[in-house]
């Protein structure tokens, strides 16, 4: 059987230091086949957080040669073994041990978004209705698995830490979400630019290109909210039209 | 947000372990870029040239004021400082529309201003603004450039009508025909077309702002129109620019001399 190298980050918050196992390795093995390989045969001790091993849970994120990936999406067949392959925990979240980080920080901020507030029921018995079209658009954004991946790779929080002033692209997808409901009758922009710090997403599409579920984060979620945020706070032609309404 | 102090590493400039060629892009669109504005720049500025035949280089379109049969409003005024070529009264607007794109914004951030070089690399500055502050909260302005590059197109679109009429040099008679520049010109406007009609400002503009858009028809077609435009931005963004270049070289070429234009019929 052959055999490969995985280059694994050993440590918790304190710090730590890449180690390497060699294991067997055979075809359809993913990453996360390999961990646990290792973990059952030469790391008892290495810690790795996974779920479903079917991409669902969103539990097993993780660095695979530097590129923020699940590990049990992650094919071998799609990595070069010739030399060893480093697998590392996410850089934007603290480290607990090993692979696993803390993520908690996403549950506080989620709960900091609006929720959602439907407008009076449509119907008498407290049923609403809405149409195929308009609900297509929102679709995409509840295939969100929260694995974390794009708040990992986005340059705002894994490079300047600005955890406190910038939700993060997973929030924005939630955000666009409840914001485009067709039912909601909630307002978030101001949120969006004063606390959440939409403006501070450069639109460099990372966040897009790491998603496992492939939601298209820059383009259907974050620029149709900044947009959203334009017509409200930074368009002249739009307050003064507003404004003329008003007076009217 | 909750104000809890992450601790976490800050990775130095270029630092990350991802072994693939993450420069070869960031690098490639550094060069495009620089190449085009480099161009762009002296041909501008050279105020000749623009124009043979029924052609008008799309780098002068529309021009105001200028000494070629295309000019607006007639011959350069002379308060006009002599190196202000035709090209210099109109060229601000689809410059700001492309450095305002949404496309080209997180293009040349990564490319020219590291931030970041590209994704999961270490960034080069500890501080950051982003779109957040002045000066690049003014990129939420794109809209109104999106308005002017609409009536851009209509002339450029104009143009590609007007390179379809030849005036005979001896009997001043003007005729139907179709030349290598017409072709050119076509080009040049229908992936100008294929860029702007994709532009995300457009897509909110025409049904993207709307939560019910069933509601209205007429913005649900024109929305998905301009969200299948939408999806290819980087490549009519790349194929319009470089096909805008083109353009002007070919023109210039045949004024020059250098090239005959080839008359198809
Ligand atoms: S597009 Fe915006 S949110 Fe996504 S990774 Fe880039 S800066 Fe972050
Ligand atoms: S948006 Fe994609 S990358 Fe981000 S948390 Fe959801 S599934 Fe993961
Ligand atoms: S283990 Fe559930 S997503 Fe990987
Ligand atoms: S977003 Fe690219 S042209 Fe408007």
């Amino acid at each position: 059987m052959a055999t490969a190298t995985f280059r694994i980050w050993r440590g918790n918050k304190e710090g730590g230091k890449f180690q390497d196992y060699t294991t067997e390795v055979s075809e359809g093995m993913v990453v996360l086949d390999a961990v646990l390989r290792i973990q059952a045969e030469k790391a008892n001790d290495l810690a790795v957080r996974w779920n479903c091993k079917a991409g669902k849970c969103g539990s097993c994120s993780a660095e695979i040669n530097g590129i923020p990936k699940l590990m049990c999406m992650t094919r071998l067949s799609e990595l070069s073994l010739d030399l060893p392959v480093i697998i590392e925990p996410m850089q934007s979240f603290p480290s607990i041990k090993d692979l696993v980080t803390d993520v908690s920080w996403n549950f506080e901020v989620k709960k900091k978004i609006k929720k959602f507030s439907p407008r009076k029921a449509d119907a008498s018995d407290g049923t609403w209705r809405m149409a195929q079209n308009d609900v297509n658009r929102v679709q995409e954004f509840r295939k969100c698995i929260e694995c974390f991946l794009c708040q990992n790779v986005c340059h705002v929080l894994r490079d300047h830490h600005l955890h406190n002033e910038f939700i993060g692209p997973r929030f924005f997808v939630y955000s666009a979400n409840l914001e485009m409901n067709p039912l909601d009758t909630q307002d978030r922009l101001e949120q969006l630019k004063d606390t959440q710090g939409i403006g501070y997403c450069n639109i460099t599409k990372c966040c897009t290109k790491v998603c496992p579920e492939s939601i298209t984060i820059t383009d259907n979620a974050i620029i149709p909210l900044k947009e959203r945020v334009a017509d409200e706070f930074y368009d002249p032609l739009k307050k003064l039209i507003r404004l003329f309404r008003k007076k009217k | 947000m909750s104000n809890t102090v992450i601790p976490l590493q800050r990775r130095k400039f270029a630092q990350t372990t991802r072994q693939d060629g993450w420069w070869i892009q960031p690098l490639a669109i550094f060069l495009g870029l620089s190449a085009f504005i480099v161009y762009a720049n002296w041909a501008a500025f050279q105020g000749e040239h623009y124009h043979w035949g029924p052609y008008l280089s799309p780098f002068y379109s529309p021009e105001l004021f200028g000494d070629s049969p295309h000019s607006m409003f007639g011959a350069r005024p002379s308060w006009l400082p002599a190196w202000v070529s035709p090209a210099l009264l109109i060229l601000w607007a689809p410059a700001g529309f492309r450095l305002t794109c949404y496309y080209y914004r997180g293009a040349y951030y990564k490319s020219f201003w590291g931030d970041p070089p590209a994704c999961a690399v270490g960034e080069l500055r500890n501080g950051y603004r982003g779109e957040n502050k002045l000066p690049l909260i003014m990129q939420n302005l794109h809209r109104y450039f999106l308005y002017l590059a609409l009536i851009f197109l209509l002339v450029l679109a104009y143009d590609a009508w007007k390179g379809m009429w030849f005036k005979d040099a001896v009997t001043g008679e003007v005729s139907f025909g179709v030349g290598i520049g017409t072709l050119v010109l076509i080009t040049n406007v229908c992936l100008l077309g294929g860029y702007t009609l994709g532009c995300h400002s457009l897509r909110h503009l025409v049904g993207g702002r709307l939560d019910e858009m069933s509601n209205s028809p007429v913005c649900q077609k024109a929305y998905s129109c301009v969200s299948c435009f939408n999806a290819r931005h980087m490549l009519f963004a790349w194929l319009s620019l470089v096909w805008v270049a083109f353009s002007d070289v070919y023109i210039r070429l045949c004024s020059m001399g250098v090239l005959s234009d080839w008359r198809l019929f």
